[in-house]
């Protein structure tokens, strides 16, 4: 039987004062909090946490900005003072274990916290999740609804050549049943969405064409319908992307855990 | 014997000159900040290994690949025959290393074929720079004059000095044949040529000398002219590899000096250990070359000016004005203007001012040769460090110069400072306010199966 059921996200101050701790910290990010198209995202990853029973929390309002944005585009300065409050919070909890839907704050908490005294094991969700599929907690009976569907993952270049993460994603893609179309430039030739590195924050300087126009109409080229990113940035500029080629009604662009959540049937 | 004295005098003069301009370029390395890179001595080895020795990045094209690997094989092979060259001109033997015997003739057979193949190497590597206008070794704004001229050399010097080598071969062999003895070595490619400069014993001779001693001055030309050559990076990108960042490349450096600040702010009592005895205050981030650390020095004397990493740009790729390929040449340029040129050949055309970079009157590397423009349009996406075959990493430069236009200056563009205002003061990157940040888990619902 299914049936509709209402999720209480649990939050660590809570957690904290009843004195239990969660097995994984999620961290949701400031796309993940705010931006509409990817709070999506965020309710997914929690359905699918919810869903294989994983003991998680989220920080709630006491997160804050990992400082990405800040340090690529150089304020160091600022950089670390998010860096060292959020350390502080972290700490103050005693997390060990994080997971992320962003790769950008992943990168950042698992590599560059350390140099500031921050320690975690830092996991992107594209790994939990492919991590959930192997051990068969998420099974994606007959494939659910993507299967046979044409899809191209758009490698983040956060999670791909900063991190070496190109598998994961794919591996959960597999599991979909669907068939798996690669772009020309992908894995460690993948093509930036052109957000990173504080971009999204700006406007392009001048040039031909958008970044992220450039790619889009790469990922439309493998005859796609749905195009999957693992990051917040790369979801925006790719359905911008989509977008200024007219084709947001043919090709439409999901995260991983969107589509795994919805395969497994648990959106609500 | 007047020509091994002669010999003697040229190859001390030359070499002697090329320690002089190393010399140079070490102490234009040592501007640099210091910074220590060592311990993974083995993950470093395996690198130098696949990478450097083994040309492990070239292989992502595979046609150049082959052909450099043509060149670079038949580079290391030839020296061999240099190696015989020095002794026989030193100590007025001939063919010293006949002596291997068998041993000899493989190597003498390896490298007259090698030798062809550097030649077909070479020369299709003209044809495409000159032909066929391979766009990332011909277009962009710094492939001015000089770098142009400078590949072109290089290849036409190659061909030539193969040239020289096959002429000394054929005259060589067809003198001994005249003569009635026995030379050692197997020639598969001079051989069938033996008779084509006739069979005159002083024509022959003078074919000879001339060979032999175009061969060796050559070299020591060659070896002369890489200094001021991309060329150089035949030298430099064993240690440049072996010093490759070996940490995530989206991890970035931390500023320690930054760190203490804010521990001192946060902790009253927090005691900031003192700068090392006579250091200079340093700034934040890079404006000039001094700023930046030995390594990112080195980084731009091995540039071998290809283009893999401007070719994959995306900002590149959409008509930015970035171009990574520039801001290491610029660096280059910037060392040699500040420190000492090692040049012999100090090509005008160097700084020749390109057309849509327009750089200002201050001469430092930030505004003076890379504009914040420029600077700007990365996307930090870390595809020009994965795709340089030498292990550069130019990201790190661009982000200590943006570090500098940020933290010294406060020149990042409006919409940036908003973005950090806005982290300021509600803790996101937009103007959100925080107290909304968990509004995403209002009335979630999921469908629980059994
Ligand atoms: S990191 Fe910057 S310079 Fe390098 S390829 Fe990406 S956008 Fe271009
Ligand atoms: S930085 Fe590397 S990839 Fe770029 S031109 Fe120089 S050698 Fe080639």
């Amino acid at each position: 039987m299914s049936e509709k059921k209402q999720i209480q996200v649990p939050v660590m101050a809570d957690l904290a004062s009843r004195g239990e701790t969660p097995e994984v910290l999620f961290w949701v990010g400031c796309a993940g909090a705010f931006d509409d198209r990817y709070k999506n995202v965020t309710r997914a990853f929690v359905r699918i946490l919810e869903h294989v029973g994983t003991k998680y929390a989220v920080l709630g309002m006491e997160e804050t900005c990992t400082g990405d944005p800040a340090k690529r585009a150089g304020n160091e300065f600022l950089f670390q003072m998010q860096a060292m409050t959020n350390i502080a919070t972290l700490d103050g909890y005693g997390i060990k274990t994080i997971v992320t839907a962003c790769p950008h704050c992943f990168n950042t908490i698992k590599n560059e916290y350390p140099a500031l005294g921050g320690n975690y094991e830092v996991i992107h969700h594209s790994t939990f999740l492919q991590n959930l599929i192997n051990e068969g907690k998420v099974k994606i009976a007959g494939g659910g609804e993507f299967k046979g569907k044409r899809i191209t993952f758009h490698d983040s270049c956060y999670l791909g050549r900063a991190n070496n993460i190109y598998e994961a994603p794919r591996e959960v893609l597999a599991a979909l049943d669907a068939d798996l179309v690669e772009m020309k430039r992908s894995r460690a030739n993948g093509l930036c969405c052109g957000a990173g590195g504080a971009q999204m924050w700006k406007e392009p300087e001048p040039g031909n064409k958008d970044i992220n126009v450039e790619r889009a109409e790469e990922a439309i080229g493998t005859g796609a319908t749905i195009i999957a990113s693992a990051c917040p940035f790369c979801m925006t500029m790719m359905a911008d992307g989509v977008k200024s080629q007219n084709k947001e009604d043919s090709v439409q662009v999901f995260d991983i855990a969107e589509l795994i959540a919805q395969a497994e049937g648990i959106n609500a | 014997m007047i020509s091994n004295i002669a010999f003697l005098i040229v190859a001390v003069l030359g070499i002697g000159l090329f320690v002089w301009q190393i010399r140079k370029i070490v102490r234009n390395i040592n501007m640099g900040r210091d910074k220590e890179i060592s311990g993974n001595v083995s993950e470093r080895i395996k690198l130098l290994l696949l990478v450097a020795f083994g040309q492990q990045k070239m292989f992502k094209r595979p046609l150049p690949a082959v052909l450099h690997l043509f060149v670079y094989v038949g580079f290391i092979v030839i020296n061999v025959e240099v190696i015989e060259i020095l002794i026989d001109g030193i100590f007025g033997t001939h063919r010293v290393l006949g002596v291997l015997g068998p041993v000899y003739s493989v190597l003498m057979a390896i490298n007259e074929v090698l030798a062809l193949l550097v030649i077909i190497a070479c020369v299709i590597f003209l044809a495409r720079r000159t032909l066929t206008k391979v766009p990332r070794l011909t277009r962009g704004s710094e492939m001015r004059a000089w770098p142009k001229l400078d590949a072109n050399v290089i290849l036409i010097t190659e061909i030539v000095l193969m040239f020289a080598l096959f002429a000394f071969n054929i005259a060589d062999q067809k003198l001994a044949q005249l003569s009635g003895h026995d030379l050692p070595g197997v020639f598969p490619v001079s051989g069938p040529l033996m008779n084509v400069f006739g069979s005159d014993v002083n024509t022959l001779q003078v074919i000879a000398g001339v060979g032999w001693w175009a061969h060796i001055l050559g070299i020591l030309a060659f070896m002369n002219y890489l200094p001021s050559s991309k060329h150089f990076h035949i030298i430099t990108s064993f240690p440049n590899v072996y010093y490759t960042k070996l940490e995530p490349k989206g991890q970035f450096s931390n500023v320690e000096s930054i760190t203490h600040e804010i521990k001192a702010m946060l902790d009253p009592a927090y005691v900031v250990p003192p700068a090392p005895e006579g250091a200079d205050p340093q700034k934040f981030g890079a404006k000039d070359v001094e700023d930046l650390t030995w390594k990112q020095l080195l980084d731009s004397y091995t540039c071998t000016e290809c283009g893999r990493c401007t070719s994959v740009c995306p900002a590149n790729i959409t008509g930015k004005l970035l171009s990574p390929r520039k801001i290491v040449m610029d660096t280059r340029d910037r060392m040699e203007e500040k420190g000492e040129s090692p040049l012999i050949f100090n090509p005008a055309h160097y700084n020749e001012e390109s057309e849509r970079v327009k750089v200002t009157e201050e001469r430092t590397l930030l505004r003076g040769y890379v504009t914040p423009e420029e600077l700007w349009a990365c996307t930090t996406c870390n595809a020009c460090v994965e795709s340089c075959p030498v292990n550069i990493n130019q990201l790190s430069t661009i982000i200590d110069l943006r570090r500098y236009l940020v933290l010294e200056e406060s020149a990042a563009p409006t919409s940036l400072n908003t973005m950090f205002n806005n982290i300021e003061n509600n803790g996101a990157p937009w103007a959100f306010s925080p107290s909304d940040r968990f509004n995403w888990a209002d009335d979630l619902f999921v469908v629980s199966k059994n």
